[in-house]
């Protein structure tokens, strides 16, 4: 099998998925009493009008909710297939709420699991060569203290120190006022000096486990027999280290690709919250308070779909990396 | 003939230093292998046999090791003692692969599963100096040829897990001898092997021997690959050789009560039905502190109190080229 051939299957493995889950939000979206209609009705009776029965029943035909539930699944799939993502209860059309949002979280997502790794691999493979040494202890210190830190908390502490003792706000991604700017140098410094506020607090959380995974499993691959071989021909053991050992112990690292991905994109709302962060996850917490169910079912399909971009681009790059899974599935 | 000397180890002791005490892997080794022979090492697990392969080749795992005594390397401008160098230094690295080389029991996971065998073999061409790709390239191919092979110009990018248990061993080999070393050390080469992949194996390696006119320790716990490969055998138990010399004198005239015990243990073809085969009684120990005295004392049936436990025997002569470590012949 070609690799275009088996990247096709993956695809199409993952369209099937998505459909599923897009079934399952329909359905959860519908769970809650009443309909949007209903809120409608409301509304107009709150200012004093009176509808009748055949104006609730023409305004349900309107919105397609007289139908039976499988073919407003299908209408409601479709439109979203096409791009068309219904509208917000505030009236605008739901792409553009989040569209700047989509950008944001990825480039966010994608920085920080780059940062994680950058960060923890060296740490990982420093713990493990200097396995009960002094800077193998204190790596594992600081790497639990970010790990049973809250998010949050750190988040919040970031913003007192930093409003405290500099006089800054680090809150959001631009400065007051740049956003609506077009690109330019200045603009993308803006936002580095912005970035990596977030980044920080994200990726305490993460390097953790990473730096555990690496050091247990390059301790394990040291171990190993082929270690001895190499030295044994007189390879020198820095670069027997990072041909060898290091190169399969980052196996599950790369494989992580595909957990860690999908959980930075669906997951930190509360951060974003605290950070005033441009993501999906406060659109979607403030569409769930609002009851704005289009906005949130659509959020969810769009988290849904980066996320199994995520897993897909794991496997995609683990099969790269590694020949004994490539050739398992048969792609050369 | 000291000419013909190629390596000389004298009174050698690889210690782990453990929180339970001192584990004593090789206690006071001594043997000398020639060119062009092939020396067996002969025991049972855990006896130091491959401990003593990886102290000769410096490649010792373990951080909480020592290392005494002598393993002089001769030259013909001189020796050089190998348990004097660093053991990540230069001239160490320089003689790993090129003067002294080493095939492993384990063809598996001896070589890495994420690198091609082609890739595996090479490195040790440009370990050692080589910078042209396309020659280390055609030195291989010809080499897995030479080891037995086929298709060895698709075979070179395969990678480990895509050849069989035999294939992989000649692979090791076609490795351990790419640079034509002086000494081959051959730590369980067929354990891990089929029988008839075994003898071809064998085979293989006197081949080359006869080409290329290497030493070979070759070490095994398995007395019938002895037979078939050694000139000379040395058998070793807890950390020290018990007796040493040719290879006919011991199987036709086994001394020490070790040796004899492993005799009996070999099957023997048409041997009568429900008998059972002899074995040694007890396990072997570990050898955590031990006493200074013969390391059988506490499984020999010829166990004499008061001079077995007394101290360790000294070698004795029993016949030219033969000794052996036992009171019961001083």
């Amino acid at each position: 099998m070609s690799f275009s051939k088996y990247l096709l299957q993956r695809l199409l493995y993952a369209f099937l998925v998505l459909i599923a889950i897009s079934f399952l939000i329909f359905m959860i979206v519908q769970l809650p009493r009443g309909d949007a209609v209903d809120r409608i009705v409301n509304a107009r009776q709150a200012q004093g009008d009176i509808i009748t029965e055949e104006e609730e029943a023409a305004l349900r035909a309107q919105y397609g909710l007289d139908k039976p539930i499988y073919v407003q699944y299908l209408i409601w799939a479709t439109q979203f297939a096409r791009g068309n993502m219904g509208h917000s209860m505030l009236g605008i059309p739901v792409s553009k709420l989040i569209d700047e949002r989509i950008a944001a979280t990825v480039m966010l997502s994608v920085i920080s699991l780059i940062a994680t790794y950058a960060i923890a691999v060296p740490i990982g493979i420093y713990s493990a060569t200097n396995q009960y040494s002094l800077g193998d202890y204190f790596w594992t210190f600081v790497g639990f203290i970010g790990l049973a830190t809250p998010n949050f908390l750190l988040a919040l502490i970031l913003l007192f120190l930093f409003h405290k003792f500099f006089g800054l706000s680090i809150g959001g991604l631009y400065s007051p006022g740049v956003e609506e700017q077009p690109w330019s140098l200045a603009k993308a410094l803006d936002l580095l000096n912005h970035l990596w506020i977030p980044i920080i607090v994200i990726v305490t959380a993460h390097t953790a486990g990473t730096i555990r995974t690496m050091r247990a499993t390059l301790l394990d691959e040291l171990g190993q027999q082929y270690v001895i071989t190499a030295r044994a021909k007189g390879v020198r053991y820095r670069r027997l280290l990072f041909k060898y050992p290091v190169r399969l112990a980052l196996n599950p690292v790369v494989n992580s690709i595909g957990y860690i991905l999908p959980r930075l994109i669906s997951g930190q709302t509360i951060v974003a919250i605290v950070l005033n962060l441009p993501t999906l996850g406060p659109l979607l917490f403030s569409a769930l308070l609002a009851e704005d169910v289009e906005l949130a079912a659509s959020i969810l399909m769009i988290q849904s779909i980066l996320a199994v971009i995520g897993v897909i681009l794991g496997d995609v790059i683990l099969s790269l990396y590694d020949p004994r899974i490539r050739m398992e599935k048969g792609v050369t | 003939m000291t000419f013909d000397l190629l390596l000389e180890v004298k009174d050698l002791h690889t210690y782990f230093e453990l929180e339970e005490g001192t584990l004593k892997a090789v206690n006071g080794l001594s043997f000398a292998i020639k060119k062009n022979r092939t020396l067996g090492i002969v025991g049972e697990s855990g006896c130091g046999k491959s401990v003593t392969a990886q102290s000769i080749m410096r490649i010792i795992p373990r951080k909480n090791s020592r290392l005494r005594g002598q393993i002089l390397l001769h030259h013909d401008s001189g020796a050089v003692d190998i348990a004097q160098l660093d053991e990540d230094g230069d001239q160490m690295r320089d003689l790993r692969g090129r003067e002294i080389a080493m095939i492993f029991q384990e063809p598996m996971t001896a070589f890495s599963p994420v690198h091609t065998v082609g890739n595996q073999i090479m490195e040790a061409l440009f370990v050692h100096g080589e910078t042209d790709k396309r020659a280390a390239r055609e030195r291989t191919i010809t080499l897995l040829d030479e080891v037995g092979i086929p298709a060895p110009e698709r075979r070179i990018d395969d990678y480990p897990f895509q050849l069989s248990g035999g294939m992989r061993q000649r692979s090791m080999i076609a490795m351990a001898i790419i640079l034509n070393p002086r000494l081959l050390i051959a730590d369980e080469p067929t354990t891990a092997l089929d029988v008839t992949i075994q003898a071809q194996i064998l085979r293989l390696m006197k081949r080359l021997q006869r080409e290329n006119g290497m030493a070979i320790m070759f070490i095994t716990h398995d007395l019938g690959v002895i037979a078939n490969m050694a000139d000379d055998v040395a058998v070793m138990y807890l950390g020290k050789i018990v007796e040493y010399g040719a290879a006919r004198q011991i199987f036709k005239d086994p001394k020490h009560p070790y040796t004899k015990g492993l005799m009996r243990s070999i099957p023997k073809f048409g041997a009568t039905e429900g008998v059972h085969l002899a074995t040694i009684k007890g396990t072997v120990p570990v050898p955590l502190d031990p006493p200074d005295a013969c390391p059988f004392a506490s499984r020999c049936s010829e166990f004499i109190p008061g001079r077995c436990d007394a101290a360790m025997p000294e070698a004795v002569t029993v016949a030219p080229g033969h000794s052996v470590n036992c009171v019961l012949y001083e």
